[in-house]
């Protein structure tokens, strides 16, 4: 077994146990930080996969930026220090169909797909993700980049009117 | 009378029995026969154990090299399939056949990358640990220097030296602490959380042509996440405590860093937009060749970027006077109110560890990574000459060691900083990175494409942008001596400032 066996099973691994506890823990700070280990494993998966980029920008926007918002936002919005959830019945039965249609799509759809085996050889030409990336996005996926943008500022401007001081 | 509260009673000294008293005995005496010269060569110890770790480091880096030589040399010539074990025998054929003297049994062991890997976590732990330990032993020096006192002077004679060490000693030996209502898994994790994503930032980060953990593609990239997630222990730190200075303190840091992220990040786009590439080795490549190459002088908007860079880069290590998340005066320690004993000495590490990293990205994207500024002069042939151009070309021109050099200044402006500027406010700290840093880097951002994609394109255009330059170089050369005097003007006045600034006669007693 090589070691990049070993390492994608113990993070697989740590993937699947956090984002379980995610759901199981009470606290929501705890739910936090096993989101972190979720979204670092993701990471590694990317790495080991050699999609250093995504890797990195994983790590970048999910761990280090909108992680830590999530739990600035927790710590400023708890008034207990250990505020826990109480899910209602109802909510937990919503959450489990949800739940139990995405599972069943997602792996419906890994079925179905036919994955190629990856040649063992070294693809001739010079790799530079970064820049194919950065020339797909501003080629062939512009528009999708530009709606996406336009939704980004829509939320800026939204976040700097609720920020602003209330007008009488 | 007979009932006087005595705090710390006389208990005579410690006796102990059987196997403990052979140990004890042994200590005393190796003290006693130690004592002395460690006392009066003690400055001359710490030099020479620094030297010996440099040449054993340099050692263990020309061993890996020439594993890697004989590897690809046996299987260029076909005498050993890809990616399979090499016996001893085969290993002999090879040096000799290259011509090497290195003995084929020292090889042997470091022909599998696992081995080599883990020398490297081990070489980049100890490097990370020594760092912090004999920062934090500057830091307390230069403080010292700076409010008119001596700092550290008794522990281990040569100017406190092994305070630091003292320091481990007793943070190891303290009670593990924790509150009581603290929530303890987290409150132990948070440590760890700030000082694993700083060593796996040592993975990435270049020290010198080959002398990088793993060349990646995105270091820089890797590097910045790593200092964002370094954010969360922190954060954990601070909630998990169940206090309220150390939330306020995490608060704090959130705020802070997350906003300064971009100024950091945006800033960093500069110099890579003018290397093209995300590889750091690649960037320090783009910048042979001395002092004018180097790309702080390259445009102005290059100039510019280093200093939004450094101050970025100040706030995101929390270091003063952007260190509102420890605060001393206002949060009693910050986050790490709660922390002691060896949870709260591995802040520090991460801390220290983190400063090193920043001021490596600056000198590697700005500062020429790891020439000199004089490397035009060396001779030629000397980067891959017989052992002893290698190493005088390693120590005078262009090598590792001219990279921490560069690496210690800016720790040591930082300190300098920290001692000398008064902390901000938590809304000036906001305003002058939302209002005042953000636009700024835009506008040069902005300003640094233009430059890159129209004004080198016709030959006047070229020589006013390298007129430019040259001139930039300069103004830079003339700052960094005049940085460098101030610096050492200080230093060398040391001994006349102390107690003279402060205090108008003598103190009573000396």
């Amino acid at each position: 077994m090589s070691l990049e066996t070993v390492v994608f099973y113990i993070f697989g691994g740590l993937m699947v146990v956090s984002s379980l506890a995610i759901v199981v823990s009470r606290s929501i700070v705890r739910s936090a930080v096993w989101l972190l280990g979720t979204l670092v494993s993701a990471g590694v998966l990317y790495f080991l996969l050699s999609a250093n980029f995504l890797g990195a920008i994983q790590l970048i926007v999910y761990a280090g930026g909108i992680l830590i918002l999530i739990v600035f936002g927790v710590m400023l919005t708890a008034k207990s220090p250990y505020v826990r959830f109480n899910a209602r019945p109802r909510e937990i039965a919503i959450t489990a169909l949800v739940g139990v249609i995405l599972f069943a799509g997602l792996s419906g759809l890994m079925l179905a797909t036919d994955w190629p085996a990856i040649p063992d050889a070294a693809p001739e030409r010079e790799v530079r993700p970064v820049a194919d990336i950065g020339r797909s996005l501003l080629t062939q996926y512009l528009i999708p980049f530009e709606l996406v943008s336009v939704l980004l500022l829509a939320v800026m401007i939204g976040a700097a009117y609720l920020a602003s001081p209330e007008k009488k | 009378m007979t009932d006087v509260y005595v705090p710390w009673p006389d208990r005579g000294p410690k006796q102990f029995r059987g196997p403990a008293k052979l140990i004890a005995a042994l200590a005393v005496s190796i003290y006693r026969v130690f004592r002395l010269p460690i006392r009066r060569l003690a400055g001359l110890i710490l030099f020479a154990a620094v030297g010996g770790g440099c040449v054993f480091a340099w050692a263990v880096f020309l061993l890996f090299r020439t594993v890697l030589q004989v590897q690809a040399h046996l299987v260029a010539t076909g005498e050993v399939p890809v990616g399979k074990s090499i016996g001893l025998e085969k290993l002999r054929l090879g040096i000799e056949q290259l011509e090497l003297l290195t003995p084929a049994w020292l090889l042997w062991p470091f022909q599998w990358l696992v081995v080599r890997d883990v020398i490297g976590v081990i070489g980049a732990i100890a490097f990370v640990s020594l760092l912090a330990m004999y920062a934090i032993w500057w830091e307390r020096k230069t403080a010292g220097h700076i409010q008119s006192r001596l700092g550290p002077m008794r522990v281990g004679g040569w100017h406190g030296w092994s305070q630091s060490l003292a320091d481990g000693i007793k943070c190891i030996a303290k009670e593990d602490f924790i509150p009581d209502r603290a929530d303890r898994p987290l409150f132990r994790l948070a440590p760890y959380l700030c000082f694993v994503p700083v060593v796996i930032a040592f993975m990435a980060l270049p020290f010198g042509v080959y002398w990088v953990f793993r060349e990646l593609d995105v270091a820089l990239l890797v590097i910045l996440a790593m200092l964002s997630i370094d954010v969360m222990g922190v954060l954990i730190g601070g909630w998990a405590s169940n206090n309220k200075w150390s939330v306020y303190g995490a608060m704090r840091e959130a705020c802070q860093v997350v906003s300064y992220e971009i100024p950091l990040g945006m800033s960093l786009l500069i110099p890579i937009m003018v290397v093209g590439s995300l590889s750091l080795s690649k960037a320090a490549e783009f910048q042979q060749g001395g002092w004018f190459n180097w790309l702080a002088w390259h445009s102005p908007w290059t100039f510019a970027a280093m200093f939004v860079y450094f101050i970025a880069a100040v706030a995101s290590c929390k270091r003063a006077p952007f260190d509102l998340p420890e605060a001393e005066s206002e949060l009693v320690a910050g986050f790490h109110t709660e922390y002691s004993g060896f949870r709260w000495a591995v802040f520090f590490f991460a801390e220290y560890a983190a400063m090193f990293v920043v001021s490596g990205l600056l000198v590697i994207l700005f500062l020429g990574a790891w020439d000199a500024p004089w490397v035009a002069l060396a001779p030629e042939g000397w980067k891959d000459g017989a052992l002893w151009q290698q190493l005088v070309y390693g120590v005078v021109f262009s090598g590792p060691l001219w990279f921490v050099f560069k690496c210690l200044f800016f720790i040591y402006l930082q300190m300098w900083m920290r001692w000398t500027l008064p902390r901000l406010r938590i809304d000036q700290v906001l305003y002058s990175c939302v209002q005042v840093m953000l636009p700024l880097t835009m506008l040069v951002l902005l300003c640094s494409v233009f430059w890159e994609l129209w004004l080198p394109s016709s030959l006047a255009a070229f020589w006013v942008t390298k007129v430019i330059s040259i001139v930039l170089a300069l103004i830079g050369a003339v700052g960094a001596i005049a940085v460098l005097y101030v610096a050492y003007a200080g230093f060398s006045r040391r001994r006349a400032l102390v107690g003279s600034q402060a205090v108008g006669r003598p103190l009573p007693g000396g």
